[in-house]
C-alpha cells in the first residue's frame, strides 16, 4: 500500500476500506482482516489499525463479534458513499475550484467537460 | 514497564543525562530519536543493565537491571548497532542463547528466517551484513521477551528487507511487550514507529503518540512558506509547514519535519506536551 504524506495513516487505511466496499471486494457481512494481520500485512504499528478500526466502528461501518472479528455492517455501503461525498467536497474539490479558477476555465467550459 | 526517575549518567566528566524522567509501557513500538551522541544507545544499555546511573533509579518492572538478576535478563534482548557477529550458524547461536530465555520458541525463529529469507544454517561469516543482521532480528524476536531494545536495526537492509523489517516487528508487538526502536533512518519505521521519543543533550524533549502529536500540531503541504508556521521547509514540489493546531484539523505526522520543528522550537515543544 502506497501511502500519502497528507492524510493521517489511520485514515487513509479507512479510505482503503470505503474503496474496497465500494468496488464490491468486500460485502456486507464479510470479516475483515484482526487488527494484527492488517498491521502485519501493511507493516503499520497495530494501535494505528485499532484507531482505525475505531472510527470505522464509530461512523457504523463495520461492527465487532466479540471474540470473533470484525465485520462489514448491512448499511455500510450506503454510509460510505455518503461520507466520501462529504470528503470529497470539503477536501477535494476546493482545490479542483482553486486551479479552475486560476486557469481561467469557466462554467461553461467545465460543464462541457463534465458532460463528455 | 520501564522506569526512569530524576536519572543523571555521565561517561566520566561527560554529561548524557541530567535529571531525566520518562517511562515506556506495554504493548507498544518506541521509536527513540535524537541526533549524534545525545545519548540512545547510553538509553538502551542503561535500560538493559549494561551501564548503571549514577543518581536516580531505572527500573524494569519495579527491578534495577544492573542488579543482573535472572528474572530482569530473562525478558530482555538488546540488540546493539555494533553487534560481535557470532561463531557458527544463526540457529546454532540461537539454540546456545536461547536456553536462557524461558519463551523462547525455535519454530518462531525458523519461521522468522524464512519471512526474512535468510537461511539459519548458513554460517554467519559467510554471509552479509544485512543477512546477519536479519539473522539477529529473527532470533531477537524469537527469543520472545518482553522487552526488545534494537538500535539503528535497518542500518544495511535492503529495500524489500526494510518492509518485511515492518512486517514482521508489526506481526510481533503485542500487549505483553515493549519494543523500542533507536534510529535516524526514521523513512524505514514510519508508521511502525508510535509513540515518538525525542532526546536532547541531557534531556528528554518530546515523548508524545502520533494521536497526541496531530492534535497539537498541523502538518501542511503547501506552494508557499507559512511565515507563522513554528518550522518550514523546502521541499520538491512546495514546503511543509508545521504549526499549532488551532483548527483541530488531523493531518499526517511527518517525523523528519516533526524532528526538526522539536529542535528549532525546543523550549515552547516542552510546554507544549
Amino acid at each position: 500500500m502506497e501511502f500519502n504524506a497528507h492524510k493521517p495513516i489511520y485514515l487513509q487505511i479507512c479510505s482503503q476500506i470505503y474503496e474496497k466496499i465500494l468496488n464490491g471486494e468486500l460485502k456486507a457481512e464479510d470479516r475483515i482482516l484482526s487488527v494484527r494481520e492488517l498491521g502485519a500485512e501493511l507493516g503499520v504499528n497495530p494501535n494505528t489499525i485499532m484507531r482505525s478500526y475505531e472510527a470505522l466502528q464509530n461512523s457504523g461501518i463495520i461492527y465487532n463479534k466479540r471474540g470473533i472479528g470484525y465485520f462489514i455492517s448491512p448499511e455500510a455501503k450506503d454510509l460510505v458513499m455518503n461520507q466520501m461525498k462529504t470528503e470529497f467536497i470539503n477536501d477535494e474539490l476546493p482545490e479542483i475550484v482553486r486551479k479552475m479558477k486560476l486557469l481561467g476555465i469557466t462554467q461553461e467550459e467545465f460543464a462541457a467537460y463534465f458532460n463528455k | 514497564m520501564i522506569e526512569i526517575k530524576n536519572l543523571d549518567f555521565a561517561y566520566k566528566k561527560q554529561v548524557v543525562f541530567n535529571n531525566i524522567s520518562l517511562s515506556f509501557e506495554k504493548g507498544n513500538i518506541y521509536g527513540l530519536l535524537g541526533e549524534n551522541g545525545v545519548g540512545k544507545t547510553t538509553l538502551l544499555k542503561l535500560i538493559s543493565g549494561l551501564q548503571q546511573p549514577n543518581v536516580g533509579s531505572c527500573t524494569v518492572d519495579g527491578i534495577d537491571p544492573f542488579k543482573r538478576l535472572p528474572e530482569t535478563l530473562q525478558k530482555v534482548y538488546f540488540i546493539s548497532e555494533d553487534f560481535a557477529i557470532p561463531e557458527g550458524t544463526p540457529e546454532k547461536n540461537v539454540k546456545s542463547i536461547g536456553v536462557f530465555y524461558p519463551n523462547f520458541d525455535l519454530t518462531l525463529f525458523r519461521d522468522l528466517c524464512k519471512d526474512m529469507e535468510v537461511d539459519p544454517t548458513r554460517k554467519f561469516s559467510e554471509m552479509s551484513f544485512g543477512q546477519q543482521k536479519k539473522s539477529l532480528i529473527a532470533t531477537a524476536l524469537s527469543l520472545n521477551t518482553d522487552y526488545l531494545f534494537l538500535d539503528e536495526p535497518t542500518n544495511g537492509l535492503d529495500i524489500p528487507s526494510k518492509s518485511l523489517f515492518r512486517q514482521v516487528i508489526s506481526k510481533h508487538i503485542n500487549d505483553g511487550r515493549t519494543i523500542i526502536i533507536s534510529t535516524h533512518q526514521v523513512k524505514d519505521v514510519e508508521n511502525l514507529i508510535d509513540p515518538i521519543v525525542i532526546l536532547d543533550n541531557d534531556e528528554v524533549l518530546l515523548k508524545a503518540t502520533f494521536a497526541e502529536i496531530t492534535s497539537k500540531l498541523y502538518f501542511d503541504f503547501a506552494t508557499e512558506k507559512d511565515t507563522e508556521a513554528l518550522y518550514s521547509e523546502m521541499l520538491p514540489g512546495g514546503y511543509i509547514n508545521v504549526s499549532i493546531n488551532k483548527a483541530g484539523i488531523e493531518s499526517q505526522v511527518n517525523i523528519e519535519a516533526l524532528f526538526n520543528t522539536v529542535m528549532h522550537n525546543k523550549k515552547a515543544i516542552k510546554e507544549m506536551f
